[in-house]
């Protein structure tokens, strides 16, 4: 995984609100084996007519924004189901930050196993970051995970909160099973307790 | 003595491996089920790092999302060649890596949702997980679980557990007993309808109350799998004699003296007295109503008497996604919901493809025409099927004019040809009426099995109780 440490991009503003996966990456899109390739389809049913044609309205079609690396979004996003092909798609795509005032559960956990940063932040500063996100691809924020904070293109600053142990493997690209590995003496001893205790399991 | 402790705090203390000092933990999983969609590239990190399954005989895998359900479907060339693909690599995967396997040819093949618990797999006071949201559903044992993503299928197949940090505990309370005509379908929907989409966020919720205790392992079942439609991971129901009546004789099920020990260890599973709640809820069971949805979230719930909200009636980014919900529903202010005329009718998913589902449509049914375009019967496992057409239940739907379908997942996600054409609309006993999900431009209402029935008949959304009336 890539080491997430500091970005400095363009942020796309999308105020809607629950953007549930079905709309960042629809089932259609599901039916490969691999992790790639899935960009294109970002948000494929807002972003383009039945017959492919881009909807000139989306903001990601817009000039300022196709080559967005933030999204500034409205809350809940991530709804519904659990493919990781969302954030797959986002990453695909270029977006490695997503700042929102909240997420769902599973697709806030399936960014951080693909170096991709959720920023649960309150109402009024997303909405500061929504209006600085809306002046365009001159507003360039900038994301600084080690210092936990997000800065606007004209210097205003704020700070987020994160847990300690993804922080620490997003800024060092550190792969859970491997972590988790190096408790395997911990885990077989756990199955051995369990068999005596749960023995139908 | 120990603190009180909810349900959600007994599993999750019984399942811990390792806890760092951040709190982080690393949590075992006794069950992990496994479909086509969400484990091929899971198998594949397996592969390239030469690791293998950790524990195969709690893994156990079934092909759902991508399968048709056509009579023909045992010709190959009834799935796309993606499809096809991911069906095989599945059947690959599970035959290289020694883990359980209901193939598409197997009649006990099923949604994995609804196999785990018919085959035994699922019993109470376990952590379950598969790469589906929708594994909420196994909490209606007493069982702990959730979706998880691709990364963390993976994680799970090599290690057997999971990184995670405790959610917080939510009561939801339903107090007193359903009306006739009201189903745990309606009782999921209003709670969602009442706490929102993100109510749950962070949370695992409990159903307690008179109005659950009363319910059938398949309506607990439906409850549970909606909780992921109200933000929460996982939801909750105290195992009870219902519960182990509905797992003894179950082919992973203890026997013995096993089951015995097991029915002692499940009896302690139940939220202590005094014990904490982040946050509660309370409905009362009289009140709740036969319920549709009218948008294009889960939350935009309303009584079958109601009428077609306008976007004034919110607040906040809401008043944006009313908006676009009605724009793309088709739909007006104002409009009485059982004026919402219905193109097709789908019966069937995880949530409502059970025996008790197929019961409860097929007693509105019989003896009906439907006047709908199309309906569908989509039953939630090949054994679900075959018990349908034991009770008749079947043929009650083919004489209406349903189709009478093989196993999967069919038209709640439409990966497989059972779609929505733009602009057709849908009365689904299914869980997302998100853009797009039946297919794109599809218009869907969430409702339950019986209130489905009934807009089959008619042709529009109904009340099933005026049609409960006719036949009394």
């Amino acid at each position: 995984m890539t080491p997430f440490t500091t970005l400095t991009g363009i942020a796309a503003p999308m105020p809607l609100v629950n953007i549930d996966t079905d709309m960042i990456i629809p089932k259609q899109f599901l039916k490969t084996i691999q992790r790639s390739g899935l960009g294109k389809n970002l948000f494929d049913e807002m972003r383009y007519t039945q017959d492919g044609a881009e909807i000139p309205g989306f903001v990601l079609n817009q000039p300022a924004y196709r080559h967005a690396e933030i999204l500034i979004a409205g809350d809940n996003f991530g709804c519904g189901s659990s493919r990781e092909h969302a954030p797959w798609a986002l990453l695909d795509f270029g977006i490695r930050c997503v700042i929102s005032t909240s997420f769902a559960d599973i697709f806030y956990n399936n960014c951080f196993k693909n170096g991709i940063l959720p920023i649960v932040l309150p109402q009024d500063v997303v909405d500061v970051l929504m209006a600085d996100a809306q002046k365009g691809a001159n507003a360039r924020v900038t994301v600084d995970l080690a210092a936990q904070t997000v800065t606007t293109s004209d210097g205003q600053s704020f700070a987020f909160d994160l847990d300690s142990h993804r922080k620490h493997c997003l800024l060092n690209g550190l792969d859970d099973i491997g972590l988790t590995l190096e408790k395997a003496a911990a885990i077989d001893s756990y199955e051995a307790k369990a068999t005596m205790t749960r023995p139908w399991v | 003595m120990t603190a009180p402790r909810t349900l959600y705090d007994k599993i999750w203390d019984d399942h811990v491996v390792h806890q760092a000092e951040d709190g982080t933990c690393l949590l075992y999983i006794d069950r992990h089920l496994v479909h086509e969609v969400t484990s091929p590239q899971a198998f594949e990190g397996l592969r390239m790092t030469g690791r293998r399954v950790r524990a195969p005989e709690k893994t156990i895998a079934v092909p759902d999302h991508n399968v048709p359900t056509t009579l023909d479907r045992a010709n190959a060339a009834t799935m796309t060649e993606d499809s096809r693909v991911q069906v095989e690599a599945l059947d690959k995967n599970a035959r290289d890596f020694g883990i359980n396997y209901y193939p598409v040819s197997d009649v006990r093949q099923g949604i994995v949702h609804i196999v785990g618990p018919e085959q035994g797999w699922t019993l109470p006071g376990m952590t379950v997980v598969c790469g589906d949201s929708h594994t909420a559903t196994h909490g209606a044992f007493g069982a702990l679980a959730h979706g998880i993503g691709t990364s963390e299928v993976e994680h799970v197949l090599a290690t057997q557990t999971l990184i995670q940090r405790k959610g917080r505990n939510m009561k939801v309370e339903i107090t007193g007993s359903l009306m006739p005509g009201v189903t745990a379908k309606d009782i999921t929907l209003s709670v969602i309808g009442a706490t929102g989409t993100a109510g749950g966020t962070g949370y695992v919720i409990e159903y307690c109350g008179q109005a659950i205790r009363e319910l059938s392992m398949e309506g607990r079942m439906t409850v549970c799998n909606m909780a992921i439609e109200g933000g929460a991971r996982a939801g909750l129901i105290a195992p009870d004699e219902t519960t182990f009546a509905y797992c003894m004789g179950r082919p992973h099920a203890p026997k013995g003296a096993k089951w015995e020990a097991a029915v002692a260890y499940w009896k302690t599973l139940f939220s202590d007295e005094g014990a904490h709640w982040d946050k509660v809820v309370t409905l009362k069971g009289e009140d709740i109503a036969p319920v549709v949805t009218w948008g294009t979230s889960p939350e935009d719930v309303l009584p079958i008497s109601g009428v077609v909200p306008a976007p004034s009636d919110f607040i906040g980014g809401k008043v944006e996604a009313a908006q676009r919900s009605l724009d793309y529903m088709g739909l007006t202010p104002g409009m009485k919901l059982t004026d919402i005329a219905i193109d097709t009718v789908f019966i069937g998913s995880c949530t409502n493809g059970r025996i008790e589902d197929l019961r409860a449509a097929a007693a509105i049914l019989k003896g009906k025409k439907i006047a709908v375009k199309r309906a569908m019967v989509v039953p939630g496992s090949g054994l679900v099927r075959a018990q349908a057409e034991e009770e008749g239940l079947a043929q009650i739907f083919i004489d209406a004019g349903f189709e009478w379908r093989l196993a999967g997942c069919s038209m709640c996600l439409a990966m497989n040809p059972d779609q929505l054409q733009p602009g057709e609309r849908c009365a689904a006993t299914s869980n997302r009426n998100f853009e797009g999900r039946q297919g794109r431009g599809g218009r869907t209402h969430l409702l339950s099995p019986a209130m489905a029935a009934a807009a089959a008949i008619t042709g529009h959304l109904t009340d099933v109780r005026e049609m409960m009336s006719q036949t009394a």
